[in-house]
């Protein structure tokens, strides 16, 4: 899935978070997870928030999850967003438990609800750069 | 015996839409207005404290203002916590003047926030400028009000909150703007006019945002043996405390739970008060959802029972516990990240017996809340008359 027209700020990878967008561009999605007590997490931290541990390593999820909650824009940011109006913003609980940011696409907004079951897809929006987003499962 | 510190000298700029004042323009403003209220020499200011601010890059905002104001502060401060920075703040002054480092603690902060550029801007500005995180977040189009609407939603999912409950918070602050002369937005509004408001970003409508305006405030903090020559009684701090639970909003899995349980703990029992001891709360809402929620971490209510809370105008004047008495973020003026410190001023302007038509009886006790980012940082302060 393309959209050579999308014009909406793109993240700029960083040592931290590089590994994390270039899973993307393969259309996987890879989280950091403790070598010590074998959670996940997200967003990337050098510091594994559950036990403490520092030796982390990225593994790929399941990319399935849950709306935990979500918001439906009317009033975008910038103009970049004009066009996709009215969109849904989630926070989407993935089954093996991290959190995250992204919008619900290929499902009419008004039918959004908490707990549906969604799960990942990718939008590449720039050359080598994809995002994931989350239709309804 | 310890060195006490107490508020002695309030002051704020006009609020609203003040074309023609640059950001330090307002604040000298504010400064002027709160040295005139303590009685002292300006040339006896020996601390300064600031926020920084978000319209001009100010490489060390302390050193622009002192230099701006032209004195030689022996201790200098910038204090960013986002929308807490102003309770912070006084804290902070508070303990620089009781550790001796200073004798008189000038806190200050405020920007011309609306007239610097257009509206538009000001909300894409807030909305790429760290609430939202640069890689994970901002690619999804958040505005600022999509963060708190996150937590609104699961709000009304885990405990039936409505958007009648979350409007009547905005039209309280409106009322209470009605009676604040200085306060930016002062025609009443009703429940009905909140919900048919634009919607912004569900469930959160135009009228459940703070506004965007142009202000500055400022407060004197010096030592109570200090106090003897000066015009006002000070007003003392008798408890804070800080908490953070979670920095953005998208990998938070507590949603409708905030720091601010954290640091209303520690400001209690430093304060050795209990809530129903509070005789008004001035608590920041940036949107509507904020106080609902901030009311349930503070324990002025059980977790979930917010809303509930704030019907029937108990958290107006005359109710069971007036909120935000200036009108706050929602009516009073918000110029962005300088915009919770109005509330401290509120706080000791009702302690002094001195907010006029909105004055709350007899109020002794008052407890002043901050929150940062998107409900991250908590900074809580209980301020009273006496300094028991």
């Amino acid at each position: 899935m393309t959209a050579s027209s999308d014009r909406r700020p793109f993240p700029i990878p960083d040592p931290a978070t590089a590994p994390y967008w270039a899973a993307a561009r393969e259309h996987r999605l890879s989280m950091t997870r403790c070598e010590t007590c074998g959670e996940f997490h997200f967003y990337p931290r050098p510091i594994c928030p559950h036990c403490g541990g520092a030796r982390l390593a990225w593994a790929d999820v399941s990319g399935n999850g849950t709306i935990y909650s979500f918001t439906v824009v009317q009033r975008p940011p910038s103009p970049a967003f004009t066009d996709m109006v009215p969109y849904v913003v989630a926070i989407v609980a993935l089954d093996e438990g991290p959190h995250l940011m992204s919008n619900i696409v290929d499902c009419p907004a008004k039918q959004v609800r908490i707990g549906m079951r969604v799960r990942v897809t990718f939008l590449e929006i720039r050359e080598g750069l994809s995002l994931p987003l989350f239709k309804v499962a | 015996m310890r060195r006490r510190a107490g508020i002695v000298g309030i002051g704020e700029s006009r609020v609203g839409r003040v074309s023609g004042r640059s950001a330090l323009q307002l604040q000298s403003d504010a400064v002027l207005a709160a040295v005139a209220d303590a009685g002292i020499k300006f040339d006896d200011i020996d601390g300064l404290l600031t926020t920084p601010v978000r319209v001009e890059h100010w490489n060390m905002p302390s050193g622009v203002v002192a230099n701006n104001l032209g004195i030689r502060p022996r201790f200098l401060s910038t204090v960013d916590l986002a929308g807490a920075s102003g309770v912070a703040m006084v804290h902070q002054a508070v303990m620089a003047v009781e550790s001796g480092q200073c004798d008189i603690a000038l806190c200050v902060a405020g920007q011309n926030l609306l007239s610097h550029r257009s509206r538009d801007e000001a909300v894409k500005s807030m909305a790429e400028s760290g609430s939202a995180h640069p890689q994970f977040e901002v690619p999804y189009g958040p505005v600022v009000p999509s963060l708190y609407a996150l937590i609104a939603q699961r709000h009304m999912h885990e405990y039936g909150t409505t958007p009648a409950q979350l409007a009547e918070v905005a039209v309280t602050m409106r009322r209470h703007a009605g009676l604040n002369p200085n306060a930016h937005k002062r025609d009443p509004i009703t429940i009905a006019d909140v919900l048919g408001s634009r919607m912004i970003s569900s469930p959160l409508h135009m009228l459940d945002c703070a506004i965007v305006s142009d202000g500055a405030a400022a407060a004197i903090v010096t030592t109570e043996d200090r106090v003897a020559d000066m015009k006002r009684r000070p007003i003392f701090l008798l408890g804070q405390g800080y908490g953070l639970r979670h920095g953005h909003i998208g990998d938070y899995k507590q949603l409708t739970t905030t720091g601010a349980v954290d640091s209303g703990r520690d400001a209690f029992a430093l304060a050795g008060v209990e809530r129903t001891d509070i005789d008004v709360a001035e608590i920041y809402d940036c949107f509507t959802i904020t106080v609902i929620v901030e009311l349930e971490d503070l324990g002025f209510c059980a977790k979930g029972e917010g809303g509930r809370f704030v019907e029937g105008g108990r958290i107006g004047l005359g109710g069971a516990l007036p909120v935000t008495t200036h009108g706050g973020l929602l009516s009073g003026g918000h110029p962005g990240l300088p915009g919770g410190f109005f509330h401290v001023i509120e706080g000791v302007r009702q302690l002094r017996g001195e907010a006029g038509e909105r004055q709350v009886a007899d109020a002794e006790l008052a407890l002043v809340h901050g929150n940062g980012g998107v409900a991250s940082v908590h900074c809580t302060l209980i301020l009273g008359n006496s300094r028991n």
